[in-house]
């Protein structure tokens, strides 16, 4: 008992000494961060410490669980979420500083494999119609049952999903392509199911389709902005935000952040903007 | 309430049953009479059990692709596919419930004395006649308990369902996948109704298990 006592308070010595410098280095803010940010923001997180010396550290997640955790409390600094109404919902609520800012716009694409194989495969994406493989799809499915199968984000909560439900919606193919959809739980997993054998091909979120894990076995068409509400995107500083997080904050609004998500395939605001 | 999705997990819990019963008959009874190779082969049953679903999702979903071992074979036979599908899910349901259909039956089967079947034989009782009139008798318990956690367990799984499904209304959409979206839609009355029809189904579940074990003298869970 003696010796399993002092085993353990060794232990617990050797545990202390290894958390304390992630204590002592003072004031670390966590950041929620939606999924569809994740290659963007890891970009400019390290820029940002290049420039200033200071760390942040990135949590990332779907939009709607952060809203959740936020309003019950979750220790965030910052939130930047992919749908501006989990924002504003939070600062009626009295959960953030402000009503924070709109720093991106999302956009959305028609991602498909590039080794597709039969029928209408190797036909160039047209800029006029990206949604003609869903078309065929479907057409496919009336004639003679034969399922190709179209990914997209889950159309209720997901943000690009409702975007992909309205852009369908748009085309007249919402109905109809029923049978053929397939649901991610979040636009990162419609992105894996968009590149699947299974599949041919989804509507998924142009930052992800821009990633460089994804571009050499993928292409992709942009959908025009017009068939879909606009996918802004806000972000706002949570009650305890501190000095590195206010500084990050501002950082993600000057000219280097905002060239990284326009690499990203993000429309940026004026700078001016609400 | 999502209907849909309770019709599609009972379909799914059913088939489930009904195929694993006789594979759980067969190898239950084997492993219980096995004396070789024996730990390998009770180790691969029960392998599902502790492992991952996300890591047992990944692995069936690489399988089941287009362009996988087992989804190639499938499409080239019926020219469908496994992931996205109502097969899919239910291939992968068998694969994760096998330690819970084989487990309770092997140690019901363990529980029958040897020379039980020898003295059925000396009475001039086939093999056949043995197992139908000596031997399932006496397993039925353990036969009960592994029919109802698998019930149980397949109307729960979630993570392998959601690696391989990709919930499609009425084919892969399960209850516990209905109830995730509905929490993600801040939907909480909708999740509220649908875990609670769960929680009653898993009870009477089990709670049928111990009743018939309780009057069956053992127990197998």
């Amino acid at each position: 008992m003696r010796v399993l006592s002092r085993q353990l308070a060794r232990w617990l010595l050797v545990l202390g000494l290894a958390v304390a410098p992630a204590i002592m280095a003072n004031d670390v803010p966590r950041i929620a961060v939606a999924s569809s940010l994740q290659f963007a923001l890891t970009e400019i997180a390290d820029d940002f410490h290049n420039a200033t010396g200071r760390r942040v550290v990135l949590n990332m997640g779907s939009s709607g669980n952060f809203r959740r955790q936020i309003a019950q409390g979750a220790p965030f600094e910052l939130f930047l979420s992919a749908n501006e109404g989990y924002v504003q919902a939070l600062h009626e609520a009295g959960k953030t500083r402000d009503a924070g800012v709109r720093y991106a716009r999302g956009r959305l694409v028609w991602l498909e494999r590039k080794d597709l194989k039969g029928g209408d495969a190797n036909a160039p994406l047209s800029a006029d119609a990206p949604l003609a493989a869903v078309k065929a799809a479907v057409r496919a499915w009336q004639a003679d049952g034969s399922r190709s199968r179209v990914a997209l984000a889950n159309p209720e909560h997901a943000p690009y999903g409702v975007a992909a439900r309205q852009a369908l919606a748009h085309e007249g193919l919402w109905e109809v392509s029923q049978p053929l959809l397939v649901q991610g739980e979040n636009v990162a997993q419609a992105a894996r199911f968009a590149l699947s054998a299974d599949t041919r091909g989804g509507l998924v979120a142009y930052s992800l389709a821009c990633s460089p894990s994804l571009a050499d076995k993928s292409r992709y068409v942009l959908i025009p902005e017009a068939w879909h509400a606009p996918l802004h995107q806000r972000m706002a500083l949570l009650p305890g935000a501190g000095e590195t997080a206010e500084a990050f904050y501002a950082y993600l609004q000057s000219p280097p952040a905002r060239q990284v998500f326009r690499d990203y395939g993000f429309a940026v605001p004026a700078s001016d903007a609400p | 309430m999502d209907w849909s999705a309770l019709f599609v997990s009972l379909r799914l819990a059913i088939g489930t049953c009904l195929i694993l019963l006789p594979v759980g008959l067969w190898l239950g009874r084997r492993l219980a009479r096995m004396q070789r190779r024996r730990a390998l082969l009770e180790a691969l049953v029960a392998l599902p059990l502790v492992m991952p679903p996300t890591v047992l999702g990944f692995y069936l979903m690489l399988a089941f692709a287009g362009d996988g071992p087992v989804g190639g074979f499938w499409a080239s036979l019926t020219g469908t596919s496994l992931n996205f599908s109502f097969t899919g899910i239910l291939l992968a349901s068998l694969v994760v419930n096998l330690p819970f259909a084989v487990q309770p039956i092997q140690r019901a089967f363990e529980a029958v004395p040897e020379t039980l079947r020898e003295a059925a034989w000396c009475s001039g009782l086939s093999p056949r006649q043995t197992f139908w009139r000596i031997e399932l008798p006496l397993v039925r318990s353990g036969v009960v308990s592994a029919l109802a956690l698998t019930f149980a367990h397949t109307l729960g799984e979630f993570g392998v369902i959601l690696m391989v499904g990709g919930a499609i209304d009425g084919e892969t959409r399960t209850l516990a996948i209905a109830i995730y979206d509905r929490v993600q839609s801040f939907d909480e009355a909708g999740a509220g109704r649908m875990s609670a029809l769960l929680l009653g189904i898993s009870f009477l579940t089990i709670g049928v298990v111990y009743g018939l074990s309780r009057r069956g003298g053992r127990r197998h869970v």
